[in-house]
């Protein structure tokens, strides 16, 4: 396997990196925070994605898309990272993308594909059920009635809820054969159908998420996604896609933050020298550098397997984003320790990064729980 | 079919029909085959390994066949590597002469130099040491006393070297020596080489805290070397020893990467068991996955950078490797202590113990932990 970026991969990173530091970044974050009317993106800078043709990336060509590999679309998420780049991207581009291009049902891949290449629709994606990531706990449920089923549940900390045309719901169905415990499935809902409450949370890096309630919501079967393989696998798949990418967000954020605070190691001065002179803060630095260069191989490693569709994704998935998360938290806790007292204000950037370093290392599985997922699935 | 994927199929089956079946089998720090004049070979396979893999160039396969290489370009010896990690094969010889002197010869030594010492080194037959740290030089190692008088055609060389790793088992040194005390201190060091039987070479074996002597105090009491000895200038001997420290770093940054002993899962899968799939300690557990993700992903790492250097020749990262994969080492062995549990403590029967022992010189080794951090700090984070 190849680890080292190819021309047209380098190429993106660049790209990327050059309209996301004009068009993003802290400053841009705190007007979003400060805006009453905030949606939780940038509504403008999500404009220019589409014109970029950011969310076509994924999408098949023959539903307008450019079919791009993961890597490639991964560059671009470690550049979010590094310039906290507020939109649907992940959730829509690269989720609901990933979703639809491995279902079977043709119909719903020739209905919202293109219109996501296009920019012209926003999804969500409802799973969580517990204010701790846990999958296996779906009590959200789809029950037949009159030839048709009605979904009933609760979601919780439903990224872009808020903003979304049409949620993908996973919920509880029972099983086709008799006797067995139910299975899950997937199911599409328009957001403006009947039975659909959506409360809104702000969260502390100044996105949002929804609580969404589902009562007597109702669902024809071609509501209902179908894939050629199990419903649990898929899942499963589509979680370790959506932590691979927060990896290389995470990656993104902790090369930022460390950039930050050894520009500051060069600039402040105590003691009638640079504080980089001190050998105590020279060590944790370049602790830091080796954690984050260890970062970047694992982050590339996933999305290389991503593109190849590795056997042992779900557990890369979990490895890459245990290792991130703890790289990004160092990376942000260290980068306000030493900024000193300066590090503690809303004016500083450094802030910015902690804040959203947390938020990207909860969303689907924190560290915590990928140490678990990643030990589970080596066979242990 | 490529080139390269031919080349894969032909190293695979060679291999197949070459490397004996005992000498795929895991090994412990006793059964490493380092070569030399006074090996003795602990089996018939282990020297029919080291002659068919070294009469093939392959025990130092990227030099060129002229000199006991095979002149494999870096990716055939990646292959050639990952070919053996698959069968799980030992290292046919190991040492300070292919890892360390072998490659400083090529890049800065005279042709005299490379036709005298490098076939003999891929061959296994000349084992070599180092004499770099003193009694007042170690991690100051360009602080070092160790004189070298010039008379023309030879050095005349006074001093002590310490921690000389196998110094009494070893054939030849390569050593730093000072020819010059006019200049800074890193401008007046020559690196030379001599052979351990020369008159006024003495080694005293020091005893180590896993019980084995692998190190050694060096005298050097008038010690005569041939002029044409010198690898590189005289005088220049502190960029080839900095070369050669890379290299030095490079192989210690592999370290516990050997294909060839048991994974330390399986040690906990056995000596633990599983209870519906989970192991039964929930915190070994957990020191275990973040031990196996550090390890992955240092792994990783080490083939990116390698990836990096031949695409790009940039690549600053040997002391990074150094230190991460050192202190992973000594992580891996405090958790084998843990999972064997008071068995490791038993002196002669369980080899964890010595080797968890031992594992405390990795980050001292090679240039210190924080000696490698200096180095990152500086040279590759500009932090003055
Ligand atoms: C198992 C083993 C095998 C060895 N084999 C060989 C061999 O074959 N040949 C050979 O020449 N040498 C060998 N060595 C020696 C090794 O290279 C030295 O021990 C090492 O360079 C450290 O030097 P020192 O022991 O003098 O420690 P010191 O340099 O005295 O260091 C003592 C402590 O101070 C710290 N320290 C020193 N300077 C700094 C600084 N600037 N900043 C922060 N901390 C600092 C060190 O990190 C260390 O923790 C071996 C050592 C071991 C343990």
């Amino acid at each position: 396997m190849n680890l080292v970026l190819n021309e047209e991969e380098t190429m993106i990173k660049d790209a990327a990196n050059d309209f996301l530091f004009e068009n993003a970044g802290p400053d841009h974050l705190r007007n979003l925070r400060d805006d009453p009317d905030s949606k939780g993106f940038s509504v403008s800078l999500w404009g220019q994605m589409i014109d970029l043709g950011w969310p076509s990336l994924l999408v098949p060509e023959e539903f307008g898309g450019l079919d791009f590999s993961n890597v490639g679309m991964g560059q671009i998420m470690q550049q979010v990272g590094c310039h906290l780049a507020t939109s649907p991207l992940l959730i829509t581009g690269i989720l609901g993308v990933t979703l639809l291009k491995n279902s079977s049902s043709n119909h719903w891949k020739a209905k919202i594909l293109p219109l996501i290449a296009q920019g012209k629709t926003k999804m969500a994606i409802a799973i969580d059920e517990t204010s701790r990531h846990d999958p296996q706990v779906i009590q959200t449920k789809l029950t037949p009635k009159a030839g048709e089923y009605v979904l009933n549940g609760t979601k919780l900390n439903v990224v872009d809820g808020q903003v979304a045309d049409s949620f993908i719901v996973i919920a509880k169905i029972p099983s086709e054969k008799p006797k067995e415990t139910d299975d899950i499935c997937f199911v599409i809902v328009d957001s403006n159908q009947q039975g659909i409450s959506v409360k809104n949370n702000l969260l502390i890096d100044s996105r949002k998420t929804s609580s969404l309630i589902f009562s007597d919501v109702k669902v024809t079967d071609k509501q209902i996604l179908k894939f050629n393989e199990s419903s649990e696998s898929i899942l499963q798949k589509l979680l370790s896609t959506a932590n691979i990418y927060l990896s290389a967000e995470l990656l993104g954020i902790a090369e930022k933050a460390f950039e930050l605070t050894m520009q500051y190691l060069k600039t402040r001065s105590q003691f009638g020298v640079k504080i980089g002179s001190f050998q105590a803060l020279q060590h944790r630095s370049a602790n830091l550098w080796a954690e984050i260069e260890l970062g970047k191989s694992i982050v590339l490693k996933a999305l290389r397997s991503l593109d190849e569709m590795d056997q042992d994704i779900n557990k890369i998935a979990s490895m890459a984003k245990a290792k991130t998360s703890k790289i990004a938290e160092n990376a942000t806790n260290e980068g306000i320790q030493m900024h000193g007292g300066i590090g503690m204000t809303d004016e500083f950037y450094i802030g910015f990064y902690l804040k959203r370093a947390k938020v990207s290392q909860l969303l689907f599985g924190d560290w915590k729980y990928h140490l678990d997922r990643a030990a589970y699935l080596s066979g242990y | 079919m490529t080139n390269l994927s031919l080349f894969r199929e032909s190293t695979r089956s060679w291999l197949a029909d070459n490397c004996p079946k005992s000498m795929r089998e895991p090994m412990l720090e006793k059964d490493i085959c380092r070569g030399g004049r006074n090996h003795i070979f602990q089996s018939n396979d282990q020297k029919i390994w080291l002659d068919r893999m070294a009469s093939k160039g392959w025990t130092a396969p990227t030099w060129p066949i002229e000199f006991g290489g095979a002149g494999l370009c870096k990716e055939q010896a990646k292959v050639l590597r990952e070919e053996l990690i698959a069968i799980e094969a030992r290292p046919p010889v190991s040492g300070m002469g292919i890892s360390m002197i072998g490659p400083a010869i090529l890049e800065f030594g005279s042709e005299t130099l490379k036709k005298q010492h490098l076939p003999a080194m891929a061959r296994g037959e000349i084992r070599w040491c180092q004499g770099y740290s003193e009694p007042n030089s170690g991690s100051d190692l360009a602080g070092l006393q160790t004189k070298a008088e010039n008379f023309g055609d030879h050095l005349i060389v006074n001093g002590q070297k310490v921690w000389t790793s196998y110094g009494d088992d070893a054939d030849w040194m390569f050593c730093l020596v000072r020819t010059n005390t006019d200049v800074g201190k890193h401008s007046g060091i020559s690196l030379v080489l001599f052979d351990m039987e020369t008159k006024g070479v003495t080694t005293r074996p020091i005893q180590l805290i896993s019980g084995t002597s692998q190190f050694c105090e060096t005298y050097l009491d008038d010690v005569r070397v041939e002029i044409d000895q010198i690898v590189g200038e005289i005088d220049a001997g502190w960029t080839v020893a900095k070369y050669l420290l890379t290299h030095e770093r490079e192989a210690l940054g592999k370290m516990g990467s050997s294909p060839v002993e048991r994974s330390i899962k399986e040690q906990a899968i056995t000596c633990l068991d599983l209870t519906n799939g989970r192991l039964n300690d929930e915190v070994i557990r957990k020191e275990l996955i973040d031990w196996e993700i550090d390890y992955f992903c240092h792994q990783l790492t080490s083939e990116r950078v390698n990836a990096e250097i031949a695409s790009s020749g940039v690549g600053n990262t040997s002391a990074m490797l150094k230190y991460y994969g050192t202190e992973l080492n000594k992580r891996k062995y405090e958790l084998l202590i843990s999972i064997h549990g008071s068995e490791s403590m038993h002196w002669e029967d369980n080899p964890v113990s010595r080797q968890w022992l031992r594992s405390k010189g990795n980050s001292i080794e090679g240039g210190t932990s924080e000696i490698q951090l200096n180095i990152i700090a500086k040279r590759i984070l500009g932090l003055g």
